[in-house]
């Protein structure tokens, strides 16, 4: 099986009421790693991800992968900010991608139960998915994502409501995940979580990608002054 | 005391109640929750009017459903040569016709919630139009049972459709309801309350059972 990246966008655009969200953006990501994108609320982080992931409307510009799109829809998966969670218990939403696959539900929940177990939900297999917690509800996303081995991971501010210890046990998975192979694609508004997973950076300003750069390169000398006052805290208009 | 001696008939017409409307209930189940599930994910041209005429149609009175399938189902008819006016499958053919909308409106209702929930979930797993009517079906089943029970309430007590197209003919299509109807018409009104007894304990049982069976409240909210 051939790789779906590089992901390749040129002059790629969004907009909603004729209103330019996100773009032009020129950008071409290849593996391996995690590319996290950062920047100021508003500037079109999550826009930027929906795009790349196929859930928002290009409307100007193209983006495309290494393979057809049809194929590629079943190569990549997205974790929202809020997760959502289907009113089943942990085992069957975690095994709702394979059974979508058209797996049996024996085999789908039997490797459910694995990933539950991975990230950290092993002990409640069957506890209605809809009275986890904040956390657990992520790690339940996290792992219903990754059950179907994607290429690509998609995930908007995976962390932004949650507490250090669930914050640290998603950045484990994640830090496994790439390592096993999928390439991440991460928008974040904490600094520390960019530079703990970040192996390049796209700095997002105005719907536009104002930086590309190597994670360590940029958080040591940003290229741009607007990326050096959004790392140093300033606020940017 | 006359429901012991009618035990017989009693329980001929208590049974064929349960029946035609059950038949009823299952046939109008199987038309109106694929079709709460496809309005409530698919955007189509009519959505907006259909979903206006289903609850528009929630309150059509039982008693010109009940003539119109008579004129339809006559002799004279277009569908007369099926013989069908008069028995308990023109019961049924009535009975859907109430109930559809009404299950339909209900569910749509509860699915169009869920739906607005796992939007962006099921859209970026890439989830086939039956798919996710399946999906939606499925988890919101609790929901979907109490739009079942308001439909088997309104077919198990109803009588004006089913007086006309069944005909109230005794060992035939004479059920609770009509019996009802009947009996307070000689008269009788001791025997008429004692049906009465008869069909609310139905209900009722009927309600429970089915509660009982699927766990309702047993667990969490979902």
């Amino acid at each position: 099986m051939s790789a779906i990246l590089p992901l390749r966008l040129s002059g790629a655009e969004a907009r909603r009421r004729g209103k330019r969200l996100v773009g032009p953006v020129d950008l071409t990501l290849n593996s391996p790693g995690a590319t996290v994108v950062i920047g100021p609320n508003g500037a079109g982080k999550t826009t930027l991800l929906r795009l790349m992931h196929g859930t928002e409307r290009l409307a100007g510009g193209e983006i495309s992968w290494a393979r057809p799109l049809a194929e590629v829809r079943h190569e990549i998966a997205f974790v929202f900010q809020t997760p959502v969670v289907l009113r089943r218990s942990v085992l069957d939403n975690i095994a709702y991608p394979l059974r979508l696959r058209g797996q049996s539900r024996k085999n789908a929940r039997a490797e459910a139960l694995d990933w539950a177990g991975r990230v950290g939900l092993g002990g409640m297999p069957d506890r209605q998915a809809t009275v986890l917690s904040g956390g657990e509800r992520q790690k339940l996303a996290l792992a219903r994502a990754l059950i179907t081995r994607p290429e690509v991971l998609f995930l908007d501010e995976p962390t932004a409501a949650l507490d250090g210890r669930s914050t640290r046990e998603i950045e484990t998975i994640l830090t496994e995940a790439s390592i096993a192979g999928t390439r991440l694609i991460l928008s974040t508004h904490d600094m520390g979580q960019a530079r703990r997973l970040a192996t390049e950076v796209v700095f997002l300003l105005h719907g536009r990608v104002h930086e590309t750069a190597a994670a360590l390169a940029f958080f040591d000398a940003p290229g741009t002054p607007e990326a050096a006052a959004f790392l140093r805290g300033d606020i940017i208009e | 005391m006359l429901l012991i001696t009618l035990d017989g008939d009693l329980l001929e017409i208590a049974l064929r109640s349960l029946r035609v409307t059950l038949t009823a209930l299952v046939i109008a189940g199987l038309i109106a929750l694929p079709l709460a599930a496809l309005l409530a994910v698919r955007r189509f041209r009519w959505r907006r009017a259909v979903i206006a005429i289903l609850n528009a149609m929630m309150s059509l009175p039982p008693v010109v459903v009940g003539l119109v399938v008579y004129v339809i189902l006559s002799r004279s008819g277009p569908l007369g040569a099926l013989g069908l006016l008069f028995t308990p499958g023109a019961m049924i053919i009535a009975q859907v016709i109430i109930i559809v909308p009404l299950i339909a409106s209900i569910a749509h209702q509860s699915l169009r919630d869920l739906w607005s929930e796992y939007h962006d979930l099921l859209i970026s797993m890439n989830v086939t139009q039956t798919q996710k009517m399946a999906t939606l079906l499925w988890d919101a089943r609790r929901a979907l049972l109490t739009a079942m029970l308001a439909g088997f309430g309104r077919a198990i007590g109803e009588v004006g459709a089913i007086m006309i197209v069944g005909g109230n003919i005794e060992h035939a299509t004479r059920v609770l309801t009509t019996a009802i109807a009947l009996e307070t018409g000689k008269g009788d009104f001791a025997l008429a309350l004692a049906l009465g007894f008869v069909l609310i304990a139905l209900a009722v049982t009927i309600n429970f059972a089915i509660h009982a069976l699927t766990r309702t409240e047993r667990e969490a909210r979902w």
